[in-house]
C-alpha cells in the first residue's frame, strides 16, 4: 500500500527519521555488528589482543556439550511454555467467550499478570515452590511429593515453565478471544442448525477458523520463551541446577557477563540472532497469508 | 440461540473461576506474605490470613531496602522506574510518529532503505547484543545513567510499524483538502495527523509504559549503583543465599510495589491495553 | 413438510423496567407446504420473528408450532428446519460438497446416502461443477447456491430464508427469485422469506406477512394486500409507484384518508381539480404530479400514465377521475380500513 498524496520536502523527512536511525545505528546496528566481527575473533587471556579465528568459535559451541545442552533445554522449555500457554489461554478465552454475565470481570481478573515483570513472575512463583518454606511445597508434601528444585533439575525446569506460562496466559487469551469474536455469528448458528452441539462446534468449526491465531500465538510463544523469560530464570533458578535450566540466551548472558568470554558469547549472540530472523521471517510470512473469510 | 445447557454453563463458570483463582493465587499469597514479619513467613505453612506488618514492611522497603540483603531504599527505585517507563513510552511514540510519518507522507530517495533499517531491528531483540551494547554505552559513559537506562530501548520497529500502518489507513483526501486549505506538512502534522492518532497514542503508551517499568536484563546490566537501580531489579538483589535466609516478608512488599502501577495501568485503562496488544502484533 | 403456527407471539429486550418490546403479539398459521414471505421494512422485526422461529431467538411469550409440536424450549437442531442466510454463512474451511454434508454427517447418516442426496441438490441447483471448490472460490450467486444446496439436503419440513437475496445485484436476484420458485414448485416445503423488498414479496409470495414496527398489519395474498390493503401501512408499501394517501379529497367523509394508486387514477373532462407541478418520463410510463386547485396545497396527488398518452403542460390544469371500485377509506385516526357502503 502507498499513498498517492505526498508532501514534497528535501530535507524535512531526513530530519524526521533522524532520531529513530541514528539511535538504531547506535544502539543496534553497531553493537549487533560488533557481536558478529568477536564471533569470528578469539581473545587472549588478558582479553587484550584479538585475533581472526574464522568459525572457530562456531565450531567449538557445536562440539560443545554444553552449548548443545542449553539448546535442547530452550527447546523443551519453549515447547513446554508455547504449548502449555496456548492451550490454557484457549481453554479460559472459550469458557469466557460462552458466558454473557460477568464477562468484563472475567476478563479484566485474566489478563492483569501481563503487567507482572518476568522477574517478578518468577520471584513469586519461587516463593510459592520455595524447597523449605514453599505454600505449594508443604501442599505437595503432603502427597508425599518431596518438592526440591535445588537438587531436581527438572523440578527447575517445571518452576520456571509454570512462571513463564503464568505471566503469558493473559496475552494468548486475549488473542484467542479476539479471534473467537471475530468469526461470524451466522456461521455458529448455520452449525448449530446443521446439528452440531457446542462442542462439535467448537472442534469443526471454530478451532479450524481460529488456526491463524493460534499459529500466530506459536511463533510469538516461542519468541517470548526464547528472549522475555530470561528475568524468570535470573530470580530463580540463575539457570540451575547444574545448567538445567540454562537456556541459550541465559547462557549468552553468562559467559559474556560472568566469564567475560567475549568470542565464545559473541558467537552465540550470532546464533541466537539467526534463529530470530527465522522466526520473525515466518511470522510475517505467516501473517501475509492469512486466511480471509 | 434456544439452547438448554445447563451442566455446560456450570463447569464453564466453574472453569473460569478455577482460573482466575489460580491466576490469582501468587498475588494473594504475595500480599499475605508484605504483611507478615519475617519470623511469620518462615513458618510453614504459612499463614493464610493477613498479618498486622502491613505499614511497617512497607516503610521499611520504601526508605531502607531489607536489612539482609540489598538495603536500597525501593522509595527511589521505584521512582527509576516511573522515569523509565515514562521516558521509554514517550520517546518511543515520539521518535516514532515522526519517522513513520516521514516514510509513509514523503517520497525521498533511501525512503525504503531507511524503511527496511528500522525493521530489521525486529530481529534483534537486546537479549541478542547484549555485551556489545553494553559496551557501546559504557563507551559513552552513559553508565548508571537515565540515558543509559532509556536511550537504547527507544527506537522501536513495533511503534513505527503500528503508525505507519494506521497512516495508511487515513484517506487521502485528508491530505489534499490541507494541502488546499494552505497547510504545509508539519501543520498537517500537528493539526490533522496527530489528533486522528490518538487512540494509537493511548494504546502505545500504555504497553510501552509497561515494557519500560518491566525491563530486566538491561538495567541489570548497566546499573552499578544502588541510586540507579529499578524496583524490578531491586527485588532480585534482597534475595540473598537460601530460603531461610532471605526476608520473604519485605522482598514480598518490595514486589507488590513493583506490580502495582502496571497493573493499574492496565486494569484502568483496559481499553487502551487490549487495543495496543491487538495492533502492534499485526 | 408441517404447518407453521404463530399464537400470539411477543418478543421483548431486557427485562423489567428497562425491557423494550420489539414485536407485539403476532397471530398467524401458515399452511403446510405455503411460500409465505414476511415483508416491512428495516427494524420492523421481521428478522427477529424469522429467528424465533428458528430457535436462534428466545420467544419471550406466546407459542410456536411446527406441524403438531411446541417447539419454543427445543433446539434449533432438534426444530427439523434449514435455514439460508444473507450473508450465506458457508462454513469458509470446507468444499462445497462437505458444505452440504456437514448436517448429515453430524446425523450420523449413511456416507451412500450423504452422496446421493448431496449430488441431487447440487444437480437441481446446477452447482455440481463446484462442489469440489471451497467457497471463496465462487461467486456471490454461486455461494447462494450452495447456501440453499446445504438447506435442501437437510430435507426439513420448513425452509427458513432471512434475505437471502439482498446481497445480489439486480440481474442476479432477479434470476435467483426465479429459481427459488421453481424449487418450491418441485419441492413443495412450507417455507417462510424474509425480505424488506416489495417486489420480491409480491412475485414470490403465495401469502404475504406485511409488517411494520414490530405488528403484523396484514397476512394475506399478494392479490388481496394489492387490491384490498388493511390500512395505510400496507396500502403506501406495495406497489410502486406508492397509493396515494390523500387527506384533502374533495367529497371524502369526513375523518377519513382517500387511497387511489396512481394507474387507477384517469385524466377527465371533470373530476378532482389538480394543477400539473412535475412530470417524469420513465420509458414506458410517465409519473404526472399535481397539488389541489383549491385547497390544501401541500399535498400532491400522483398520477400514472402510458407514455402515448398525451402530456399536460407543467403548470396547466387537469381534473382527474378514480376508476369505480379503485377507491380505498382508511380512518384518519387509526390508519385502519373502513368499508363505506355507496
Amino acid at each position: 500500500m502507498e499513498k498517492r498524496v505526498v508532501f514534497r520536502s528535501s530535507w524535512l523527512p531526513y530530519l524526521l527519521v533522524a532520531p529513530q536511525l541514528i539511535i538504531t545505528v547506535v544502539f543496534f546496528f553497531w553493537p549487533a555488528g560488533q557481536a558478529l566481527f568477536y564471533a569470528f575473533q578469539r581473545q587472549d587471556a588478558f582479553g587484550m589482543n584479538v585475533t581472526f579465528a574464522g568459525l572457530e568459535n562456531f565450531e567449538y559451541l557445536l562440539n560443545d556439550s554444553a552449548y548443545l545442552d542449553s539448546f535442547k533445554t530452550t527447546a523443551i522449555f519453549s515447547l513446554l511454555v508455547a504449548s502449555g500457554g496456548i492451550a490454557i489461554a484457549l481453554l479460559l478465552a472459550v469458557m469466557a467467550d460462552r458466558v454473557v454475565k460477568g464477562a468484563l470481570a472475567y476478563k479484566t481478573l485474566l489478563i492483569w499478570p501481563y503487567a507482572v515483570a518476568a522477574a517478578v513472575a518468577g520471584v513469586l512463583w519461587g516463593f510459592l515452590f520455595a524447597p523449605s518454606i514453599g505454600i505449594v511445597t508443604f501442599v505437595l508434601k503432603q502427597f508425599d511429593i518431596n518438592w526440591n528444585w535445588v537438587l531436581h533439575g527438572d523440578q527447575a525446569m517445571l518452576l520456571v515453565v509454570i512462571a513463564s506460562i503464568w505471566k503469558q496466559i493473559s496475552y494468548n487469551f486475549l488473542f484467542f478471544l479476539a479471534g473467537l469474536q471475530s468469526i461470524p455469528r451466522s456461521l455458529i448458528e448455520a452449525a448449530a442448525l446443521d446439528g452440531a452441539g457446542p462442542v462439535k462446534r467448537f472442534w469443526t468449526i471454530v478451532f479450524p477458523l481460529l488456526s491463524p491465531t493460534t499459529f500466530f500465538l506459536l511463533v510469538v510463544n516461542i519468541v517470548y520463551a526464547f528472549f522475555d523469560t530470561f528475568g524468570v530464570i535470573d530470580a530463580t533458578t540463575g539457570g540451575g541446577p547444574a545448567s538445567s535450566t540454562q537456556i541459550l540466551v541465559y547462557k549468552v548472558f553468562v559467559d559474556g557477563v560472568k566469564s567475560a568470554d567475549l568470542g565464545g558469547s559473541s558467537a552465540q549472540s550470532a546464533i541466537l540472532m539467526l534463529i530470530v530472523i527465522a522466526l520473525t521471517v515466518v511470522q510475517f510470512r505467516f501473517v501475509e497469508r492469512k486466511v480471509n473469510y | 440461540m434456544v439452547e438448554r445447557r445447563p451442566l455446560l454453563t456450570f463447569l464453564t463458570h466453574a472453569g473460569l473461576i478455577i482460573g482466575i483463582v489460580v491466576v490469582a493465587f501468587p498475588l494473594y499469597v504475595t500480599f499475605i506474605a508484605s504483611t507478615l514479619t519475617v519470623e511469620q513467613v518462615l513458618e510453614v505453612p504459612m499463614q493464610m490470613l493477613p498479618g498486622d506488618q502491613f505499614w511497617n514492611n512497607y516503610a521499611q522497603v520504601l526508605t531502607g531496602g531489607s536489612t539482609r540483603g540489598s538495603t536500597a531504599p525501593v522509595g527511589p527505585m521505584l521512582f527509576n522506574s516511573l522515569v523509565m517507563a515514562l521516558v521509554i513510552a514517550s520517546g518511543k511514540i515520539a521518535i516514532s510518529i515522526i519517522s513513520s510519518f516521514a516514510i509513509v507522507y514523503f517520497r525521498f530517495p533511501l525512503r525504503h532503505f531507511f524503511f527496511w533499517m528500522i525493521f530489521v531491528t525486529l530481529m534483534l531483540p537486546v537479549e541478542v547484543r547484549i555485551i556489545p551494547t553494553y559496551k557501546v554505552v559504557a563507551d559513552l559513559g552513559m553508565l548508571d545513567s537515565y540515558a543509559g537506562l532509556t536511550l537504547p530501548l527507544i527506537a522501536s520497529a513495533t511503534a513505527t510499524f503500528l503508525f505507519r500502518q494506521f497512516f495508511l489507513t487515513i484517506p487521502d483526501e485528508l491530505v489534499e483538502a490541507a494541502r488546499m486549505d494552505g497547510a504545509g506538512p508539519l501543520r498537517f502534522f500537528k493539526d490533522v495527523l496527530l489528533p486522528l492518532s490518538a487512540t494509537s497514542i493511548a494504546a502505545l503508551f500504555v504497553i510501552q509504559f509497561i515494557y519500560g517499568w518491566n525491563q530486566y536484563l538491561w538495567p541489570l546490566l548497566i546499573t552499578n549503583d544502588e541510586s540507579m537501580y529499578t524496583a524490578v531489579i531491586g527485588i532480585k538483589r534482597m534475595i540473598v543465599g537460601g530460603d531461610a535466609l532471605t526476608e520473604w516478608n519485605l522482598v514480598m512488599a518490595t514486589a507488590i510495589l513493583a506490580m502495582l502501577p502496571p497493573a493499574l495501568v492496565v486494569i484502568f485503562m483496559q481499553k487502551w491495553f487490549v487495543k495496543g496488544l491487538v495492533d502492534t502484533e499485526k | 413438510m408441517a404447518s407453521i403456527e404463530l399464537s400470539n407471539i411477543i418478543k421483548r429486550y431486557g427485562s423489567g423496567k428497562l425491557s423494550n418490546q420489539v414485536i407485539h403479539g403476532v397471530n398467524a398459521v401458515i399452511q403446510d407446504g405455503e411460500f409465505v414471505v414476511i415483508v416491512g421494512p428495516s427494524g420492523c422485526g421481521k428478522s427477529t420473528l424469522l429467528r424465533m422461529v428458528a430457535g436462534l431467538e428466545e420467544v419471550s411469550e406466546g407459542e410456536i408450532r411446527i406441524g403438531s409440536r411446541v417447539v419454543n424450549n427445543l433446539e434449533p437442531a432438534k426444530r427439523d428446519i434449514a435455514m439460508v442466510f444473507q450473508n450465506y454463512a458457508l462454513y469458509p474451511h470446507m468444499t462445497v460438497f462437505d458444505n452440504m454434508a456437514y448436517g448429515l454427517k453430524i446425523a450420523k447418516m449413511d456416507i451412500a446416502e450423504i452422496k446421493a442426496r448431496v449430488s441431487k441438490a447440487a444437480d437441481i441447483l446446477e452447482i455440481t461443477p463446484f462442489l469440489d471448490r471451497k467457497p471463496r472460490q465462487l461467486s456471490g450467486g454461486q455461494r447462494q447456491r450452495v447456501a440453499m444446496g446445504r438447506a435442501i439436503v437437510r430435507q426439513p419440513q420448513v425452509f427458513l430464508f432471512d434475505e437471502p437475496l439482498s446481497n445480489l445485484d439486480a440481474k442476479l436476484r432477479a434470476q435467483t427469485r426465479l429459481e427459488i420458485q421453481k424449487l418450491h414448485r418441485e419441492l413443495g416445503i412450507t417455507s417462510l422469506f424474509v425480505t424488506h423488498d416489495q417486489v420480491e414479496a409480491m412475485t414470490l409470495a403465495q401469502r404475504m406477512i406485511v409488517m411494520n414496527a414490530g405488528v403484523m398489519e396484514q397476512f394475506g395474498t399478494p392479490e388481496e394486500v394489492y387490491n384490498r390493503p388493511a390500512t395505510t401501512f400496507v396500502a403506501s408499501f406495495i406497489g410502486s409507484p406508492a397509493m396515494n394517501l390523500l387527506k384533502a379529497a374533495p367529497d371524502a367523509p369526513h375523518g377519513t384518508i382517500v387511497g387511489v394508486r396512481p394507474e387507477h387514477l384517469d385524466i377527465t373532462d371533470n373530476g378532482w381539480a389538480l394543477r400539473v407541478d412535475a412530470i417524469e418520463l420513465l420509458g414506458a410510463e410517465r409519473l404526472i404530479y399535481g397539488r389541489w386547485l383549491h385547497g390544501a396545497a401541500d399535498e400532491m396527488v400522483t398520477i400514472r400514465t402510458e407514455e402515448s398518452a398525451a402530456q399536460p403542460a407543467v403548470g396547466s390544469t387537469i381534473h382527474v377521475t378514480a376508476r369505480p371500485g379503485k377507491v380505498h377509506y382508511f380512518d384518519a385516526a387509526t390508519g385502519q380500513r373502513r368499508e363505506l357502503t355507496a
